[in-house]
């Protein structure tokens, strides 16, 4: 069991800096996951944690104790690889008790911790075999069970899930959450799956060229990203964003005027905002309906998908450049070439300014 | 060459499905040319040295012919040179073999490592390989080895020590090493490659468990390679049973037949002594060795490859 704290940590290989600036606390029994697109850091990082890449400035604290210069194996950190790097030729058992057998460790010491360990993960009545004689699914396991026979402080998972079928990638998903509320030690997981991260996190860490975007909790990044990158990133189908300046302030309300003659209010805090910024508005799918009204955003379907219990509509507007997406009902049927009045609830849109940042949404008591 | 048209079946006509049983299959009517080609060139000599090996065939005395039984073997068993030969024949194989191999594989590690100037330094290692085995003999009799002239001989005068006459004092060992100097670039090679199919993730993984670089050699490493040395072993026995360019250009199987091997007896017999009938026997009985070793190191392969990487 350990805390986890990361102070200004720094990656550069050779002359190329690739990851900087990075602070993070992770706290004891935390599930942390690092999400981002590929080439974002978030491998690099995970393996600075593990010890297999060189730090090359800032502090690694596990405990309280610093680990920059500490050899991998004697971190207190399990890690479990993309590929499983299970040992072919070894058998299940041999391939959970072999850390245990470098380290020194009695028989009846690794035996009972491989027990256990297999007990856990239900792969008892195949220690036996050799990995190659194994399903995905129960190598993944036997990854696992490598893992929790180190007894280690904090566990490192790369990519875990991706790669297994969709069905058991689901099931693996929930037996990850399981597997945490069981040992309650602290976990940090990479993947580029944003439903994994949403699912199991408790703290999810955004990560996009060598950078922190935001930290905090899957409710967080969902409702309030802090800039357009996570605001994107996090959520399927992405979020709309729609070119526009800032017209006027009502109340509580600014007023946004598209590029393409739309309006639409949002609540967010004003901060510094003026009228006539350039600003991007920013809309989910599930948030954006169809509309009758003044404050309207015109838009024309392009294309319908149905997923049997709702559908989503394609539509090309000219104020968002990557086009909208909105979610509806099943029975509505919209035909590509269909003019649509598109429209948001104030209180369920995001505002960035220029540089892409969030202004803080509001909440509005509003006088039926 | 007559022209001939080719009648290809038009999509409307089903090809009739092969006919089940014994009945006539034109897959294997289309398989006898190549078949038949094996055939002549591998039962054809088998026959004709068998045929040979019992009858008196000597171009000494070419009128003295006729059946002789085994009394072709019963000279050769009889020969001092002949079981000197066989016991010659498999140091020469296993001292190589463990020369290579174990030189391959340590070679191979070295060379897996990241260091600039990697590519031309693995051709350099490689280079041996494509040397021919008598120019590759000449060089290491006359350049290296030869007490005048030889590199050992001057490096030893050069700390005040007596030179040594390598090809006289220690002439199976100095071919071995002409053998293994040829050899071990084919097992660094196999190795080389085979190492780099290793996935990086596992030794991570025995990094992670705690493993240094020898223990991630011994766990890791080797039982990877094992596939690959099996492989090496099998095509470097079958090849260096018949070792034969670097002993005739070298020693010519001498001082006296100390590193006469049984290619090379047969050779002496057959074109130095001129008895056919004897040589021919010699070659039944290196034919008979071949197939002992090949059964032995075959068995001991299909074990080995049946192992963890198969289903």
């Amino acid at each position: 069991m350990a805390s986890l704290t990361i102070r200004n940590l720094q990656k550069r290989y050779e002359e190329v800096e690739v990851m900087r600036d990075i602070n993070l606390d992770i706290a004891d029994g935390e599930f942390v996951v690092f999400v981002g697109p590929s080439g974002c850091g978030k491998s690099t990082l995970l393996r600075m944690i593990a010890g297999l890449e060189d730090i090359s400035a800032g502090e690694l604290r596990i405990g309280d104790q610093r680990m920059n210069e500490v050899p991998a194996s004697k971190r207190g950190i399990a890690m479990v690889f993309q590929s499983y790097a299970l040992y072919p030729h070894m058998t299940l058992y041999d391939n959970m008790a072999f850390g245990l057998k470098l380290a020194g460790k009695s028989k009846a010491e690794i035996d009972a911790a491989v027990m256990r360990a297999a007990k856990i993960l239900h792969i008892d009545h195949l220690l036996d075999r050799k990995p190659k004689q194994l399903s995905g699914g129960q190598r993944q396991r036997v990854a696992i069970g490598r893992a929790i026979t180190r007894e280690p402080h904090v566990f490192l998972f790369d990519e875990p899930l991706s790669n297994l079928d969709a069905a058991l990638r689901v099931k693996m998903r929930l037996e990850f959450a399981k597997l945490h509320d069981d040992l309650k030690t602290t976990m940090i997981y990479v993947t580029h799956d944003q439903v994994e991260a949403m699912t199991l996190a408790d703290k999810i860490v955004v990560l996009s060229a060598g950078r922190i975007e935001q930290v905090g909790s899957p409710h967080t990044l969902y409702h309030h990203p802090a800039n357009r990158f996570v605001a994107g990133f996090i959520g399927s189908p992405k979020m709309n964003f729609l070119a526009g300046t800032v017209q006027g302030f009502d109340g509580d309300f600014v007023q946004v005027q598209l590029d393409n003659g739309g309006i639409q209010s949002v609540a967010v805090e004003r901060g510094a905002l003026k009228a006539g910024e350039r600003v991007t508005l920013g809309i989910r799918p599930e948030h954006l309906h169809v509309v009758h009204g003044s404050q309207i955003i015109p838009a024309t379907v392009t294309a319908q998908e149905s997923l049997g219990d709702h559908a989503y509509v394609y539509a090309d507007c000219p104020a968002a450049p990557d086009g909208l997406i909105l979610r509806v009902p099943e029975e509505e049927q919209y035909r590509p070439g269909t003019a649509l009045q598109l429209g948001a609830d104030p209180q369920r849109c995001h505002l960035f300014d220029a540089s892409g940042q969030a202004l803080a949404r509001v909440k509005v008591l509003q006088a039926a | 060459m007559t022209q001939q048209t080719i009648i290809l079946p038009t999509p409307a006509t089903p090809i009739a499905p092969p006919a089940p049983g014994r009945k006539f299959s034109p897959a294997k009517l289309l398989l006898t040319p190549s078949v038949a080609m094996l055939g002549l060139w591998m039962i054809v000599p088998l026959v004709m040295t068998l045929y040979f090996s019992v009858i008196r065939y000597n171009l000494l005395s070419p009128d003295q012919t006729g059946f002789v039984g085994l009394d072709n073997y019963r000279y050769l068993l009889e020969d001092p040179a002949f079981w000197p030969s066989i016991g010659h024949t498999l140091v020469l194989i296993v001292s190589v073999l463990l020369i290579s191999v174990v030189g391959g594989t340590l070679m191979a590690v070295l060379f897996d490592q990241k260091f600039p100037g990697r590519g031309i330094a693995r051709l350099f290692v490689i280079a041996p390989f494509f040397v021919m085995p008598t120019v590759g003999a000449l060089i290491w009799k006359n350049m290296i080895l030869h007490p005048v002239y030889g590199l050992w001989s001057h490096l030893f005068r050069l700390v005040g020590l007596e030179p040594i006459d390598w090809l006289a004092d220690y002439p199976l060992w100095s071919i071995i090493v002409m053998v293994a100097w040829q050899w071990t670039p084919f097992a660094f090679l196999i190795l080389l490659t085979s190492l780099q199919s290793l996935d990086q993730e596992q030794r991570e993984a025995a990094q992670l468990d705690g493993a240094g670089p020898v223990r991630i050699f011994i766990h890791i490493t080797l039982p990877h390679l094992k596939r690959a040395i099996a492989v090496v072993v099998m095509i470097e026995s079958i090849f260096l049973l018949s070792i034969f360019a670097e002993i005739f250009t070298a020693t010519a199987g001498g001082p006296g037949t100390e590193t006469t091997n049984l290619p090379y007896l047969v050779y002496s017999i057959g074109l130095q002594q001129f008895d056919i009938g004897i040589a021919s026997a010699g070659g039944v009985i290196a034919v008979i060795l071949a197939n002992i070793v090949s059964i032995f190191l075959v068995r001991m392969l299909a074990k080995n490859l049946r192992g963890e990487y198969d289903q």
